[in-house]
């Protein structure tokens, strides 16, 4: 199913996932969190600012520790746990913040 | 936690059989593979022209490669030990999640294309013309098959239902009708080595996260060696173990065992995924492409010893197969067993008094052991029979003062699966693994309930993650599953562990 973001039309996979990462932007976070009824605050883009980053020098999403530790240290010890990620993202961090991020799906046992 | 989009099934004191309801999984069918995800495995990328043709050929190939297949489809007499004793109709109540009646999905094609009754008189015997409705219809219920073989355990004819399920995968994969989850998958291992799709850099990132924080914690340097030449030990484990939660918990105890025993171990690039999806697309071919990377690199690496993680369907397949598919492994030292198991390491380091375990480090859980299924029905560990059973459950009591099983219908050889094995633990199917979960989720929540069980404790990467996604539906929390090392990890005690740290002691865990 394509999303329509600011005029553009973009191609998604079956599981809503942007077929072509290149053509990401901030507003493809926008338009897949308002179509989950999620607002998306500060803590949520420094999240996928991060998966983003990671992800252009390690070609694949972070490990959960290692964003969980990321998180740890740049937004406080207390929220440096998957229950914090989970409460900003209830599908996983992996695959939803993934999502919005323009990242491919992790796959495998996870 | 997500919002289920369907009924989430009601807790129960056990596990009662349902009226079957037909057709209620009618509905449920993974995303078909891609072009990009079939032709990598040797597969036609979308479904041929001359499917009807090209299914029987592959059917008629299975019969006379595979003489159980046969055998399996032939000596069904319809008894119904087996109808209920699949999670999945137990959780969905669809009559075509009996095993039998799963089963007869082939069955119905193979005796009208196969059998003199079947193309004489295919109504007498059930047989029925190949259509595309039959075909969507083993789409649909092959992946409704974790292949856990419980259903076995009572067949008095001993018909594996998961060998059927893989055939009848193995006949869609040859005609372009694949299953995306599974083949995106092993695409992914022989292009990049693991599951996930991490290139070297990224282990070699978290392992060296993962360095540091062991370090941070006990002020002990613990190694996580990377593609290092001429140690000991080659590794092979899961890439859940590197990414995903708990897993990576075990992936740092695995790492404080071989610390403790002194001995020098590796994790390979190139064999990083000790899964092999091969075996649950029943494809011989994609299975033996996937262990010879271990043979590759334990060569490479020139390594002594082949030592598995906590994975399921992988243990099946280096216990079972491994040495047909890859070996022979003359090249390894005759002394240890090839592979074995990261378990019996470390029972043997216990049993030899090797690690320096405070049990008490666990004393705020109280353990159960979910048996996984391929672990349990296909395997064994150590030299004994049921060493598969005994040895996790006795390095957990090695390592935790309060351990109690769930009911004796649903561990050990009948245990139940964790509801997402066997090529199922994807997003599309998650209904059925919600569902599917519901005998295990009715026994742990018995203990829970009757015993005060906190934390349940698993040897397999699928049945970690299925079990952390699946619990909260059911109201238990994701961190209520353990892995098994990371039992181990929290109770061993380093050598040198706390002597320049006292100060910094507490453990928040």
């Amino acid at each position: 199913m394509p999303i329509e973001v600011n005029g553009k039309v973009l191609e998604t996979d079956e599981e809503g996932y942007l077929a072509d990462i290149t053509q990401w932007e901030p507003g493809v976070a926008e338009v897949m969190s308002k179509e989950d009824d999620l607002t998306l605050t500060a803590e949520h883009w420094e999240l996928i600012n991060f998966l983003r980053e990671y992800y252009e020098e390690y070609q694949i999403a972070p490990a959960v520790r290692v964003l969980t530790k990321a998180v740890g240290k740049t937004m406080g010890k207390d929220k440096g746990n998957s229950k914090y990620l989970y409460s900003l993202f209830p599908y996983g961090p992996g695959k939803q913040a993934c999502r919005y991020a323009g990242l491919p799906k992790p796959t495998g046992c996870v | 936690m997500a919002k289920a989009d369907f009924e989430v099934p009601e807790l129960q004191e056990y596990t009662e059989v349902p009226k079957y309801v037909e057709g209620t999984m009618a509905h449920s069918s993974p995303y078909v593979a891609k072009p990009d995800h079939q032709t990598p495995l040797g597969f036609p990328g979308a479904l041929v022209p001359d499917w009807e043709e090209k299914t029987l050929e592959a059917m008629g190939d299975l019969l006379g490669k595979y003489r159980s297949f046969q055998v399996y489809l032939d000596s069904c007499v319809k008894c119904g030990a087996c109808t209920d004793k699949c999670h999945y109709y137990l959780g969905t109540s669809d009559p075509k999640n009996m095993p039998v009646a799963r089963q007869d999905l082939l069955r119905k094609v193979y005796r009208r294309y196969f059998t003199f009754a079947g193309k004489f008189f295919p109504k007498l015997v059930g047989a029925v013309d190949l259509t595309r409705e039959v075909l969507d219809e083993w789409y649909s219920y092959f992946h409704q098959c974790s292949q856990c073989r419980r259903c076995s355990v009572f067949c008095p004819y001993g018909i594996d239902t998961a060998e059927i399920s893989m055939a009848a995968r193995e006949i869609l994969d040859r005609i372009g009708y694949g299953q995306k989850y599974c083949n995106e998958i092993i695409a992914k291992v022989h292009k990049i080595g693991n599951n996930l799709g991490l290139p070297g850099p990224a282990i070699q990132n978290i392992l060296d996260g993962l360095e540091e924080d062991v370090l941070d914690d006990t002020g002990v340097a613990v190694k996580f060696p990377l593609d290092v030449k001429g140690v000991d030990i080659l590794l092979v484990t899961p890439s859940a173990d590197f990414f995903a939660e708990p897993h990576i918990d075990g992936l740092i105890g695995y790492a404080k065992v071989f610390h403790e025993c002194g001995v020098s171990w590796t994790v390979s690039t190139k064999a990083s995924e000790a899964g092999n999806f091969g075996m649950f697309i029943g494809s011989y071919e994609n299975m033996r492409r996937v262990s010879m990377r271990i043979r590759e690199a334990a060569i490479e690496l020139g390594v002594k010893r082949i030592v598995f993680g906590e994975c399921g369907h992988a243990w099946r397949v280096a216990y079972a197969f491994l040495n047909t598919l890859a070996g022979p492994f003359d090249f390894l030292d005759p002394n240890y067993p090839v592979p074995q198991h990261i378990l019996e390491f470390t029972w043997d380091a216990i049993q030899q008094g090797k690690l320096n375990l405070d049990k008490s480090a666990n004393d705020d859980k109280v353990l159960t052991f979910h048996d996984s299924c391929n672990v349990a029905r296909a395997t064994r560990m150590g030299d004994k029979p049921g060493g598969q059973f005994e040895i996790p459950r006795n390095v957990i009591k090695a390592v935790c003062n309060n351990y109690v099983d769930m009911e004796a219908d649903t561990i050990k050889e009948r245990t139940f699966c964790c509801g997402g094995g066997g090529g199922l633990l994807t997003d599309d199917l998650m209904e059925l693994r919600v569902k599917g979960a519901i005998p295990r989720i009715n026994a742990l929540n018995n203990v829970v309930q009757e015993h005060g069980v906190t934390h349940m404790a698993a040897i397999c990467a699928i049945c970690k993650s299925q079990f952390t996604k699946v619990i909260p539906y059911y109201g238990f929390e994701m961190d209520q599953i353990v892995s098994v090392h990371q039992l181990v990890s929290n109770a061993i005690l380093l050598t040198g562990q706390g002597e320049q740290d006292d100060d910094d002691g507490e453990d928040d865990e």
